[in-house]
């Protein structure tokens, strides 16, 4: 480990901050990695595995094209991983399936995708609606109130486990020093250019920063001029025994995973800093999962958690450098699994640029500034 | 390759695939399959290699077995009971989908 002369300073090593270092790295830079300790908030070992795109987007049409970039770049990260360590995230893109329970529901869901599919324009968004014999056909475990659905090719998922852990060991095998156990508590730009991070584990300096430290990026963002409004969002699923293939698509509550678990979630809850599990929540989740799936009624539950989604207040990205001090990026999403080809391949270079692209801004912290949004 | 300790416990009688077998009241299924020389209890999803009972306390889901018709049953979590039907669990649980009638 060098004490200092790194190119970039990576804080936080969650999806969000290894899949930036791993590009990075790949990239040739000379990186460090600061992260906590094991009992760290980590919505990254809490989360449900989808890398989806449908639904994503309403409002801001910069997102629907920035996932469904990265469901594309999955191949490659992919790719990528089982090059450097040999550990595939076991991604898969059968396209991903929406239940609807009522008429309603599906109408909802019809005109949202219409909509998006209006403000993809040219790049055009394939979809399908999905009626009660149709759903049947790509999903035969529907119950009897499951009233049809939608479709998107776009969607899939992945192992989140093994990709956290395909990441780590791809920046470290690419020369990047991972440090764990090395808490920043402190950023001081220096007067030449460049920062030195204060952590539990020494002074460690580098000509940039990366702040991806999660629900950790508000306190550090302000030391360096980045307003950072992240808040926890609950959110909690059930797993249960493994069984035969039952699933061949990913639904948005609902999947299957490549060992056979099936996978049921996810809430939204305001709980703050509380990661426990609730059996009222847990009764919800199983409830909505038999209505769509009854065979679901017959399984056992063999774990349950709860994790912290690092929620913005409009629910898309920040990606921001800052202007009081070049070189000091802060990057964090709500949707690290989806994300994490782009955060690779894309994201990183903009760090080693110096430069986040036109096209990028309406991420950054200033649609939060109320006296521009006045 | 296990032997008992000695003990004073009573004698129940179980069915593991067609075979009785003898076990001591309490005994959990996997102890009592381990005391008659059983050491695959399934063989995984995944890879079809036999497993057996690895933790014995309830994690880590090795110890598989069908009982009394019910698939993928921690035999480490269930208490023996006389005449139970006990079975290997091979592969995955097949579980029937929903159909119209
Ligand atoms: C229930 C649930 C379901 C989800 N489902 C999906 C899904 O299906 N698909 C999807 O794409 N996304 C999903 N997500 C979201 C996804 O998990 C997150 O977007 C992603 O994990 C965020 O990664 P992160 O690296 O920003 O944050 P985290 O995983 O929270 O990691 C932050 C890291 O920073 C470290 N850190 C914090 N402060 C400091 C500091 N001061 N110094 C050093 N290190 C620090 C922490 O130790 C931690 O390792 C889900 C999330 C939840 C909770
Ligand atoms: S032996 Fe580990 S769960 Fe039974």
């Amino acid at each position: 480990m060098r004490c200092d002369g790194y190119d970039v300073v990576v804080i936080g090593a969650g999806l969000v901050g290894g899949a930036i270092a791993c590009g990075l790295a790949r990239a040739g830079q000379r990186v460090a990695v600061l992260d906590e300790e094991d009992a760290a908030y980590r919505a990254s070992r809490g989360n449900f595995g989808l890398v989806w795109v449908q639904g994503k987007g309403v409002g801001r049409p910069e997102y629907a094209r920035w996932s469904r970039a990265s469901s594309e770049r999955w191949f490659d990260l992919s790719e990528a991983l089982v090059e450097d360590c040999g550990l595939a995230p076991c991604y898969a893109r059968p396209g991903g399936v929406v239940p609807a329970l009522s008429d309603d529901e599906l109408s909802d869901l019809d005109s949202m995708l219409a909509g998006l599919g209006q403000a993809a324009g040219n790049a055009g968004y394939e979809y399908e609606i999905l009626d009660r014999s149709r759903i049947r056909e790509l999903l035969p475990a529907c119950g009897p109130e499951v009233a049809g659905g939608t479709w998107t090719p776009y969607d899939g998922q992945a192992n989140p486990l093994k990709l956290m852990r395909g990441l780590h060991a791809s920046l470290v095998a690419r020369g990047a020093d991972y440090l764990s156990g090395a808490r920043a508590d402190g950023i001081q730009p220096l007067p030449g250019g460049g920062f030195t991070v204060r952590t539990a584990r020494g002074a460690i300096s580098g000509n940039k920063v990366v702040i991806a430290a999660g629900h950790g990026s508000k306190a550090l963002g302000a030391m360096v001029g980045l307003d950072v409004p992240v808040h926890p969002e609950h959110g909690q699923i059930l797993v249960t025994e493994r069984v035969a293939p039952l699933l061949d698509h990913p639904t948005l509550n609902i999947r299957q995973t490549d060992e056979g678990s099936l996978l049921l979630g996810a809430s939204q809850e305001d709980r703050g800093f509380d990661t426990s599990v609730l059996a009222r929540t847990s009764r919800d989740i199983a409830h909505r999962a038999v209505r769509v799936f009854p065979c679901v009624a017959a399984l056992r539950v063999v774990r349950t958690w709860g994790a912290l989604r690092v929620m913005t207040p409009d629910g898309f990205p920040i990606y921001d450098q800052s202007k009081a001090h070049p070189g000091a990026f802060v990057f964090t999403c709500h949707s690290g699994v989806t994300l994490a080809a782009n955060h690779a391949l894309e994201a990183s270079r903009w760090v080693i640029e110096g430069r986040i692209p036109e096209e990028m801004a309406c991420f950054s912290t200033d649609r939060f500034d109320v006296s521009q949004a006045a | 390759m296990f032997r008992r300790l000695p003990d004073p416990a009573a004698i129940v009688t179980f069915d593991f695939e067609g075979a009785t077998f003898d076990a001591c009241e309490g005994d959990s299924v996997a102890a009592a399959l381990l005391a008659n020389g059983v050491l695959a209890f399934r063989t995984t999803p995944v890879s079809g290699t036999p497993r057996g009972p690895w933790c014995l306390i309830g994690e880590c889901h090795e110890c598989l077995v069908e009982i009394d018709g019910e698939p993928n049953r921690q035999a480490c979590m269930i208490e023996v009971r006389a005449d139970m039907r006990v079975r290997r669990q091979h592969g995955a649980r097949m579980v029937a989908g929903w159909r119209e009638e």
